[in-house]
């Protein structure tokens, strides 16, 4: 009942017309990154970082979840009438919402869309409430060797299960943390990889490697991308459902929140997984299997639910824990660094205002979303006929200015320079973002955990094992990393033995 | 010899294509068909997608006149393209649709149709649409 009161308490927060404002600002610009192929909420994020610290934190981050909620919605419009996914959590939805489109059907599939968004994000909103002070108080009798195993699992499920390749998954990690690493130990006060270039002794700024790694790094490698056909955006009026549509399309909602909001809470969920299953599942069960393939409409409302419901599971180990899930959150994350706020279960306590808050303007932002999207969703189509040397333009000149502000000296713009061209070779050869961002800002405090671990057990290896707590983690970790031989040396002949026998 | 016509799938286009098919006629002349993009959008609604093309060329055969169509995507204006073309071809004529713009618009996405009436070298026949 508690948090009922702590929830009221955020809503009468957001109720002002400045906030208001900023969760329309934020929705806004969500919404339009989400539909552009190739800019997402993180970059945006990242680039708005700079932007943000003349405003108050709860401000920002009403801003920073406004973009990342949009950034769900707006990615099935471009999904749906271009046949592109405008972002990767959107994958899914293109393969039966483009089906819907090309059949005279797009209103229908950007209605559920957006309904079957409002739904499941509301509905993942109202659990995220329920289910984060148990994970709190979970958090709370965490130690130091606890962090560190969750840390260490983050890193391994991070790289090791989403991704095609581990090796390319390890190299950007160790990348990140090698960046990570850059500056002056706080133990023992040593330079670390700084080649005595006194810039570098305070390490390298989050705003600067994720504004170089996602916006001049993507910037680049459209640049070299550039020349391709532009694709036909199916015309459609105003999004509508008919009664047969509503009857097909809420069971998909609700099983897409079931989906969805659990991935988004673990450490290597994400949204795209769960659109996946999602997706699997309504094929599975619909009774119109025919249509699976043409444009069935439950193959969109599933997974659309479902990405927006993992968006909600997402912030969980952020806030509680201080664990992003995915780069967004990562991003947020670094910014709460930036405003000096340590994210983790002290958060509820020290910051309970702003805590709520934010958890309140999700609620708004979410109607917000519904109201900007369902029925402008043609208008927000309109954005795909910018050309983009506009646009990466635009970027390029925010990305300048944000790094340039970070601490206003000229040696980050070439820091920024050489990240973006990192960033650039990162996708030229297929190593994926991720890896690389958690581990540039997890990296520093999973080394402080550590450190604190064994400082405290006298430099003794058994002090990074704590509770019970940690050998799960390390069992898990294990599992994950030896998951190849596993499958190879155990599940294959007995699976090989069930079929002989 | 030959009739340009710089074809955009809208009514302003398809004007064009029938007063290009008229000129057509009356010089006795093939046509080319023109469809360029730069390409650098996710979506330009310029480009002619394949049912536009399927149109086009059956109007053309239904009119009787010989043609040859050409889509350019190039990265390069609407204007340069056809500018090139008929430096560097036999181009008697080029036919395109123009509309109002208003100043701010032209100011911020530079006007094709203007572009094309001062730059080609022959002349050049600006049709209205409807």
């Amino acid at each position: 009942m508690e948090n009922l009161g702590n929830l009221l308490d955020g809503f009468a927060n957001v109720v002002t017309p400045m906030n208001l404002l900023i969760a329309l600002l934020g929705v806004t610009i969500g919404t339009a990154v989400g539909v552009l192929p190739g800019i997402g909420p993180a970059m945006t994020v990242a680039l708005l970082l700079p932007v943000t610290y003349g405003m108050e934190p709860t401000q920002a981050f009403i801003m920073f979840a406004g973009i990342f909620y949009g950034g769900m919605y707006g990615g099935s419009t471009t999904s749906i009438l271009l046949n592109t996914p405008g972002e990767s959590s959107s994958v899914v939805t293109a393969i039966e919402g483009n089906k819907m489109a090309k059949a005279g059907r797009a209103a229908q599939a950007l209605a559920t869309a957006a309904i079957g968004s409002f739904v499941a994000g509301t509905i993942a909103t109202l659990a995220l409430v329920l289910v984060m002070p148990p994970v709190v108080a979970f958090a709370i009798s965490l130690g130091a060797p606890d962090y560190f195993a969750v840390m260490l699992l983050s890193f391994v499920a991070v790289t090791a299960v989403l991704g095609s390749s581990r090796v390319r998954g390890f190299a950007s990690l160790l990348i990140g943390l090698i960046i990570g690493l850059v500056g002056i130990d706080s133990v023992s006060g040593q330079q670390r990889l700084t080649f005595g270039l006194p810039q570098l002794a305070d390490g390298i700024d989050v705003v600067v490697v994720a504004v170089g790694i996602f916006a001049v790094g993507e910037a680049l490698w459209i640049a070299a991308h550039l020349r391709r056909k532009s694709g036909e955006v199916i015309p459609v009026g105003q999004p509508w459902m008919g009664r047969e549509d509503w009857k097909r399309s809420w069971k998909p909602w609700l099983r897409g929140t079931v989906f969805g909001f659990p991935f988004g809470a673990l450490p290597a969920g994400g949204a795209e997984i769960p659109t996946f299953l999602s997706y699997a599942t309504e094929k599975k069960l619909s009774k119109h299997k025919e249509e699976f393939g043409r444009g069935a409409i439950e193959g969109v409302a599933g997974p659309e639910a479902a990405n927006n419901a993992s968006a909600a599971g997402t912030l969980v180990p952020m806030l509680a824990i201080g664990l992003p899930t995915n780069a967004t959150a990562a991003v947020m994350l670094a910014a709460f660094q930036q405003y000096g706020i340590q994210p983790g279960p002290l958060l509820f306590t020290r910051e309970s205002g702003l805590v709520w808050t934010l958890i309140a303007s999700l609620f708004i932002g979410n109607l917000l979303l519904l109201v900007l999207n369902l029925p402008l969703a043609p208008a927000w189509a309109r954005l795909l006929r910018i050309p983009r040397p506009y646009l990466y333009a635009g970027i390029i000149f925010f990305a300048t200015m944000g790094a340039y502000a970070v601490n206003a000296q000229p040696f980050d713009l070439f820091l920024l320079l050489t990240l973006g061209l990192l960033g650039f070779g990162m996708r030229r050869f297929g190593l994926p973002i991720l890896p690389l961002i958690v581990g540039v800002i997890l990296g520093p405090r999973a080394e402080l955990q550590g450190r604190r671990a064994l400082q405290l057990s006298g430099g003794e290896l058994h002090g990074l094992i704590g509770g019970w707590v940690s050998w799960l983690i390390y069992a898990t970790v294990v599992v994950v990393l030896l998951w190849p031989l596993i499958g190879r040396f155990v599940v294959r002949p007995l699976r090989g033995r069930l079929v002989t026998g | 010899m030959t009739v340009l016509v710089g074809y955009v799938p809208s009514p302003l286009g398809e004007a064009a294509l029938r007063a290009a098919i008229e000129q057509a006629r009356f010089r006795e002349e093939p046509i080319l068909v023109v469809n360029t993009s730069r390409g650098d959008a996710y979506a330009d609604p310029r480009l002619a997608q394949e049912d536009d093309l399927e149109r086009v060329t059956r109007e053309l055969t239904a009119a009787g006149v010989p043609h040859s169509m050409r889509q350019l995507v190039r990265g390069k204006d609407a204007a340069e393209e056809i500018e090139e073309i008929v430096e560097a071809e036999d181009v008697s004529l080029v036919v395109i649709g123009i509309r109002h713009r208003t100043p701010v618009g032209k100011l911020i996405m530079g006007s094709a149709a203007q572009e094309i009436l001062l730059r080609v070298p022959c002349p050049v026949l600006a049709v209205k649409a409807g």
